[in-house]
């Protein structure tokens, strides 16, 4: 091969490599897409999780939308007051208030409570297990305990103990995904201030849940009738705390016959 | 016409990309978990491989050819793709910004597809013109599309299978992949007058 091929292919493809560049450069000026930069400044200051909390898709597509006005600027639960205050900042807005909720697994069904109606052996899956009759377990309101809920939580805040699903506190960010992952909506999401729950989700008649487990509310009212505040009522035969009302004083807890009712720790 | 139709017959099912000659293999096992994604990248390799054929089929009569450098083929052949792939990311963002964020990660995954570059090559060697090269082009990743969106449904069907743990996984994946890949050779039957 002699010097003048080496030439030719060296200067024809430089040339293809310059026309291309310059190609791409032109459509990049031509097919250059406005974007608002407020969606960028927002995107940042939101935790970047993208776990869905606030009904988007993701951090980018929640920030899209507050800047479209569809989102309000304290959307962002898991971030909490001080990521809301950044994006009302970015926006020009008055940072609005932001209560900050958390989830509760409404459910003690662990292997002492609740007795089996069949062993499973199968796929990981609460939605799985859900479909076979209810569930495993003999309430038809119990925690399937297959773990849907952990492996929806982003920030490692629920976990299975003893065939229970229990969200650590001190963890959860109220984004929700466990609530919206568990088949048996026995998951919660509330506002944080209050720190006593009924942890049971059976809406069956008393005899119903006594016949199938030993921490159940069998909705006998009494909480209802000891509670200070009047948080408490009973809404389809189960026990139901108002967190707005509740003064945390654990009447509650200390009447309960049935230990349904827990503060939680 | 019926020249045509014999290529897109041979494209799709009797050398089938990814079954039959083990071309573009790596999206074919990495993209096929749903069948969504699976039509995902389907759809942006049709898109894709149809006009890469035709432009490289021009690159290679008007410059390679002219300057006798057949040899730098696949280094020619590569830079207009990868090109192409950015124009095309770029003005899909803008004109259709809906079929852009629905390809997602796909669209750039494309430059690296073997399939592509080959598909590219395979109308060169077998000196079709303008028109077959096009209709080669897209008629081979027809056949990608075809192979990636079955496999996928065997994948999601197998998915809750209870396998022997040692097949557990990426093993299964390529058994199952290897027994589409006899089915089709069934097609190589068909003895088409090419």
């Amino acid at each position: 091969m002699d010097f003048e091929n080496i030439l030719h292919a060296v200067v024809s493809l430089t040339a293809m490599g310059l026309l291309f560049g310059i190609i791409l450069g032109i459509a990049a000026k031509v097919f250059a897409v406005e974007t608002d930069p407020r969606i960028e400044q927002i995107t940042q200051a939101l935790p970047g999780a993208n776990c869905g909390g606030c009904g988007y898709a993701g951090c980018a597509n929640f920030a899209d939308a507050v800047v479209r006005g569809a989102a309000p600027t304290n959307g962002c639960m898991v971030g909490g007051a001080q990521v809301a205050a950044q994006v009302a900042a970015v926006m020009g807005q008055e940072p609005l208030e932001v209560i900050p909720q958390i989830a509760v697994v409404k459910c003690q069904s662990n292997c002492d409570n609740v007795k089996q109606k069949y062993v499973y052996e199968g796929y990981d899956s609460c939605k799985a297990i859900s479909s076979l009759s209810e569930g495993s377990k003999q309430c038809p309101y119990a925690c399937c305990g297959m773990g849907d809920c952990v492996r929806a939580c982003l920030f490692d805040a629920i976990h299975i103990v003893d065939g229970v699903a229990v969200v650590d506190k001190s963890k959860c960010t109220g984004c929700g995904a466990c609530a919206r992952a568990c088949p048996k909506n026995i998951i919660i999401l509330r506002e944080a201030s209050c720190d006593h729950e009924v942890l049971c989700s059976s809406h069956g008649r008393g005899t119903e849940v006594r016949d199938v487990c030993k921490v159940g509310c069998v909705a006998c009212g009494i909480c209802v009738k000891k509670c200070p505040g009047k948080a408490l009522s009973l809404v389809d035969n189960l026990a139901t705390i108002d967190p707005q009302k509740c003064i945390n004083c654990g009447t509650c807890v200390e009447v309960c016959p049935r230990h349904a009712v827990h503060r939680l720790p | 016409m019926s020249e045509l139709f014999l290529i897109a017959i041979n494209a799709v099912l009797i050398e089938n990309y990814v079954l039959v000659r083990t071309i573009g293999c790596c999206p074919f096992l990495g993209v096929s978990k749903r069948t969504e994604t699976a039509v995902g990248m389907g759809m942006a390799v049709i898109f894709t491989m149809t006009l890469s054929s035709g432009i490289t089929w021009a690159v290679n009569k008007y410059i390679l050819v002219q300057f006798e450098l057949e040899y730098m083929r696949t280094v020619a052949f590569i830079l207009v793709i990868a090109t192409l792939v950015q124009f095309v990311e770029m003005a899909l963002k803008k004109i259709m910004p809906a079929l852009y964020s629905a390809l997602g990660i796909y669209l750039p995954l494309i430059t690296t597809n073997c399939a592509v570059l080959g598909a590219a090559l395979d109308g060169v060697t077998k000196n079709y013109n303008f028109i077959e090269s096009v209709v080669f082009g897209m008629t081979a990743a027809v056949g990608f599309a075809l192979a990636i969106v079955l496999f996928s449904g065997v994948r999601e069907r197998t998915a809750g299978n209870d396998i022997p743990a040692a097949f557990r996984g990426f093993p299964f994946a390529l058994i199952s992949a290897s027994l589409l890949a006899l089915a089709f050779t069934g097609f190589s039957g068909l003895s088409l007058p090419l």
